[in-house]
């Protein structure tokens, strides 16, 4: 009896973007982070639920690797709530959230320079929640692995440090998992080597949360989309909602003519700000049509 | 393109610059009254009290040197006890030499800081850590050194043999006004080192080594000035002790005793300022006078004052002063008066 | 401790010396043979290691290097004159116990060495050896190279460093408890032994031997040693002098993993 409750639950939350009527699984309300007297975000709100691959996207210094970091708790914010699971995780540390299922893959890959490949996965296993994923399942999504096992990976290259990265968090078992930039630094057809494993480790029940640079390799894998912009949210929505015309006027926060005025976002409202115009970076004008 | 923050828009005020909140004429009165008070000491009070004071002209002297060191250089020292034995030495050296001890002084001071040097030398490459622990070995090896020279003692010690005879009290007078003299010398040159531009260069260096590196501050060359104005007075003060012991032994002199006082009572009073020294100097006095009786117990207590003070109130007592009525008695920041706002920010 | 947690403990030599007294204390109580002290001073070293790191040095951590420095120099000092204060300031020796210990190899007609040196260095080695496989074949070595490498990372994959670096401490004063008694047992301890003999020594001998080299850091030992004992055959006062020459030089010459001219981080 329990264990089919258990497949059932299972299969409703990998079979693609969840049931948006039910709780969020992680929950983020008014989320307002300084970095000394920097104010890097300003009243973020998200929700991701079971199932969805959420991505952020923005320009740089738009504050989504520090929203990420909140989330898994590196960062403290001013002001705002975290929810994951129904509770609030505002003040909890960040190994605290790891061993209950938030686990990130931090920006820049950071491996464990002076362990070896196996070593590297097997600190990620140290506490892992029970699931499916070990470390001979990450060898099987990743065979190359299985014969450099005892390599130190400073020697390795970008994309295959981003593959250890990867399988370090998976080992952890989470349940949702956190992407900093993975495409930083890499060729884009390892990047898109790397994001073709999404498949396989959205089947295994995680969700999960990306941050993306690359706003067409986000566009390609998620099933929900943020964007930011100097810590605020600019747009809202599903790749099948947003126009692509959308999604940049979002990203530089180019007028399209409406009042100048930042707004807090509901899904597909447009944002202005008396930003510069990439076009001719004068402040914005009517004339341009970006 | 604006940033949405809420600090408000300064751009076109005007901002007055001033370098003390009120008029710092009435601080160097008090201070010069003071002095002179001090300085009448002699006259109306008992040679116990003044021999209590030369103590506490020698651990506020170093204190404030300590701060220098640590609070405004970053450089922390265990290791200045190598020039407090070295000044004590100079001063026996001279004096062998027919020299008289209070005219051999500020010759060992002068020496402790050509010392300095090539010490200096040896350590500035080491980062923090290290260059505590290098600092305590450098002073254990002058230690070692110097008693390898029976002519001045040896490991035994020996006294100053060419003191004045004759009336006690004026001997001790004439040390207490030395005191007085090298202690207000200390206090003047660090108030005006920090005052001028070193002392911009090192609130620089403090806040941020490599930005302060990259606007073209001369970080080595600040910090070697203010090591050798440290060894200094330091000698200073080893020379004070000599005059005022009479004696000099090598494991009383070069003892890390005295690194351990200059620290505790800076960090006590407040590190980074001028006057927590001058505090923490008192504090200090205070609680050995009164555990005189109990030998090792003031310095259990210090050392445990000084490591609850400097986990719970990190800018000592002075900073709690200084947190809650914005006092400088030493104005060496800046003071920002926007116009038209009562309001005043204060730029360490 | 400093390669993991980047804490310089001035205190470390008096630690070791808390760990001789500490062995005294308990062969006086429970007659224990001398040299199997060892067994209640080490945990006991490890548990006081644990809770001071967890405690005072891990406050001092999240403040800055200064208040480290300064915590630990306060440790010391409060370390040194406790001890005067309550136990008083002779010096302490613990002793051999054993008559096959106080003995001695005749390896050549003008050359002997003693059992106690020997032994002293073959627990050195078999020390070292222990550190070294547990470092890179236990859990714990592993968290240990991971949080030295990067905390933040570290805690993304559930580590509680902080529990970590406690667990460093106890490794630190475990070890420094088995120094305290090797040093009651070659010759005595005094409670301002730590900081002349012991910290200042063990920094000159790390110089020497190069940071972040656990052999490398016995072998400036044995580089010391031997410095001092040939100074001190020219002159009985050359005695330690020699051997912080010797640290002089080197660190003029080639300092390695200390200085702030490394580029690396």
């Amino acid at each position: 009896m329990k264990s089919r409750k258990r497949k059932i639950k299972s299969m409703s939350e990998s079979n693609g973007p969840g049931l948006r009527g039910d709780a969020p699984l992680l929950d983020v309300r008014g989320l307002v982070v300084h970095h000394g007297q920097l104010q890097a975000l300003s009243g973020i709100s998200l929700a991701v639920y079971p199932g969805e691959v959420y991505a952020i996207i923005g320009a740089n210094g738009a504050g989504k690797s520090t929203l990420l970091r909140t989330i898994a708790g590196l960062n403290r914010p001013t002001e705002g709530s975290v929810s994951y699971e129904g509770k609030d995780i505002t003040g909890l540390r960040p190994e605290v959230r790891a061993t209950s299922g938030i686990v990130m893959v931090p920006e820049g890959r950071r491996l464990f320079p002076s362990l070896t490949l196996e070593e590297n996965l097997q600190v990620g296993a140290t506490y892992a929640r029970p699931g499916p994923w070990t470390i001979e399942r990450v060898f099987e999504l990743f065979p190359w692995m299985k014969d450099r096992r005892g390599q130190k990976t400073a020697q390795m290259s970008g994309g295959e440090q981003q593959s250890v990265a990867i399988g370090r968090a998976l080992v952890a078992n989470p349940r949702v998992l956190l992407l900093d930039e993975l495409s930083l630094g890499l060729a884009p057809v390892i990047v898109q080597r790397i994001y073709a494993m999404l498949p396989q480790i959205l089947e295994s029940g995680v969700t999960v949360l990306l941050v993306e640079q690359d706003v067409s390799q986000a566009l390609r894998v998620a099933t929900h989309l943020q964007c930011l912009l100097e810590g605020r949210t600019t747009l809202q929505g599903t790749p099948a909602e947003v126009t692509r015309a959308q999604v940049e006027a979002a990203y530089f926060g180019v007028t399209d003519g409406s009042q100048p005025l930042w707004s807090g976002l509901t899904t597909l409202s447009r944002a202005s700000s008396p930003a510069a115009c990439t076009r001719c970076s004068r402040a914005a004008c009517r004339s341009c049509s970006a | 393109m604006s940033l949405a923050t809420d600090a408000p828009d300064r751009s076109g005020q005007n901002l007055r610059v001033t370098r003390s909140r009120r008029n710092v004429a009435w601080t160097g009165i008090a201070a010069v009254i003071i002095v002179a008070v001090l300085a009448y000491f002699p006259y109306i009070v008992v040679t116990g009290t003044t021999n209590l004071m030369v103590q506490g002209f020698i651990v506020l002297t170093m204190a404030t040197m300590w701060n220098l060191l640590a609070g405004y250089a970053g450089l922390v020292s265990v290791g200045q006890q190598a020039f407090v034995g070295l000044g004590a030495y100079f001063v026996l050296l001279l004096n062998i030499h027919s020299l008289s001890m209070f005219t051999a002084l500020p010759i060992a001071a002068i020496g402790s800081g050509v010392a300095a040097l090539p010490l200096w030398w040896l350590v500035s490459r080491l980062r923090s850590g290290y260059f505590a622990i290098g600092t305590w070995v450098l002073a254990t090896t002058v230690f070692l050194f110097i008693q390898q020279f029976p002519a001045l003692g040896g490991g035994t010690g020996m006294s100053l043999p060419n003191v004045p005879t004759g009336d006690t009290t004026l001997l001790e007078a004439d040390t207490y006004w030395v005191g007085l003299a090298v202690t207000v010398a200390a206090l003047v040159v660090t108030y005006l080192l920090l005052r001028g531009r070193t002392g911009l260069e090192l609130t620089a260096i403090r806040d941020d080594e490599r930005a302060a590196r990259s606007s073209g501050v001369r970080v080595g060359r600040a910090r070697l000035i203010v090591f050798v104005v440290a060894a200094i007075f330091c000698g200073a003060a080893g020379g004070l002790d000599a005059i005022s012991q009479l004696i000099i032994q090598p494991s009383a002199v070069f003892s890390v005793q005295w690194t351990a006082e200059m620290a505790f009572a800076v960090v006590i009073g407040g590190i980074g300022t001028i006057e927590g020294p001058i505090l923490g100097t008192i504090v200090y006095m205070v609680l050995e006078q009164t555990l005189q009786n109990y030998n090792a117990w003031y310095l259990i207590i210090l050392g445990l004052v000084a490591m609850v003070i400097v986990l719970f109130a990190r800018r000592g007592l002075w900073g709690l002063v200084d947190d809650r009525f914005h006092l400088r008695l030493f104005p060496v920041g800046y003071y920002l008066w926007p116009a038209g706002e009562g309001r005043r920010r204060f730029l360490r | 401790m400093f390669g993991v947690m980047g804490v310089v403990n001035l205190a470390h030599g008096d630690l070791a010396v808390i760990g001789g007294y500490i062995a005294l204390a308990v062969i006086a109580i429970t007659h224990v043979p001398v040299l199997l002290s060892f067994i209640i001073v080490v945990p006991v070293m490890a548990l006081i290691g644990y809770l001071i790191q967890r405690t005072l040095i891990q406050a001092a951590l999240n403040r800055s290097v200064l208040t480290t420095l300064l915590v630990t120099f306060g440790l010391s000092v409060v370390i040194e004159n406790a001890l005067l204060q309550f136990v008083n300031a002779d010096s302490h020796s613990i002793g051999t116990g054993n008559a096959i210990i106080s003995g001695s190899w005749q390896v050549t007609s003008s050359i002997t060495i003693g059992y106690l040196p020997l032994l002293i260095l073959a627990v050195a080695v078999i020390v070292l050896l222990a550190l070294q496989y547990f470092m890179s074949r236990t859990k714990y070595g592993r968290l240990i190279r991971a949080v030295a490498d990067d905390r933040e990372a570290a805690q993304l994959s559930g580590v509680n460093y902080r529990h970590v670096f406690g667990i460093a401490a106890a490794i630190a004063f475990g070890t420094l408890g088995l120094a305290g008694i090797a040093q009651g047992m070659y010759s005595q301890f005094a409670p301002t032994t730590g900081t002349t003999t012991i910290l200042l020594f063990a920094f000159a001998a790390v110089v020497i031997g190069g940071l972040g080299s656990l052999w490398g850091t016995l072998l400036g030992g044995i580089v010391l040693g031997v410095a001092n004992q040939i100074g001190g055959q020219i002159n009985a006062a050359y005695d330690p002098l020699a051997g912080f020459i010797i640290f002089l030089v080197v660190l003029v010459v080639w300092p390695q993993g200390i200085t702030s001219r490394r580029a690396s981080a």
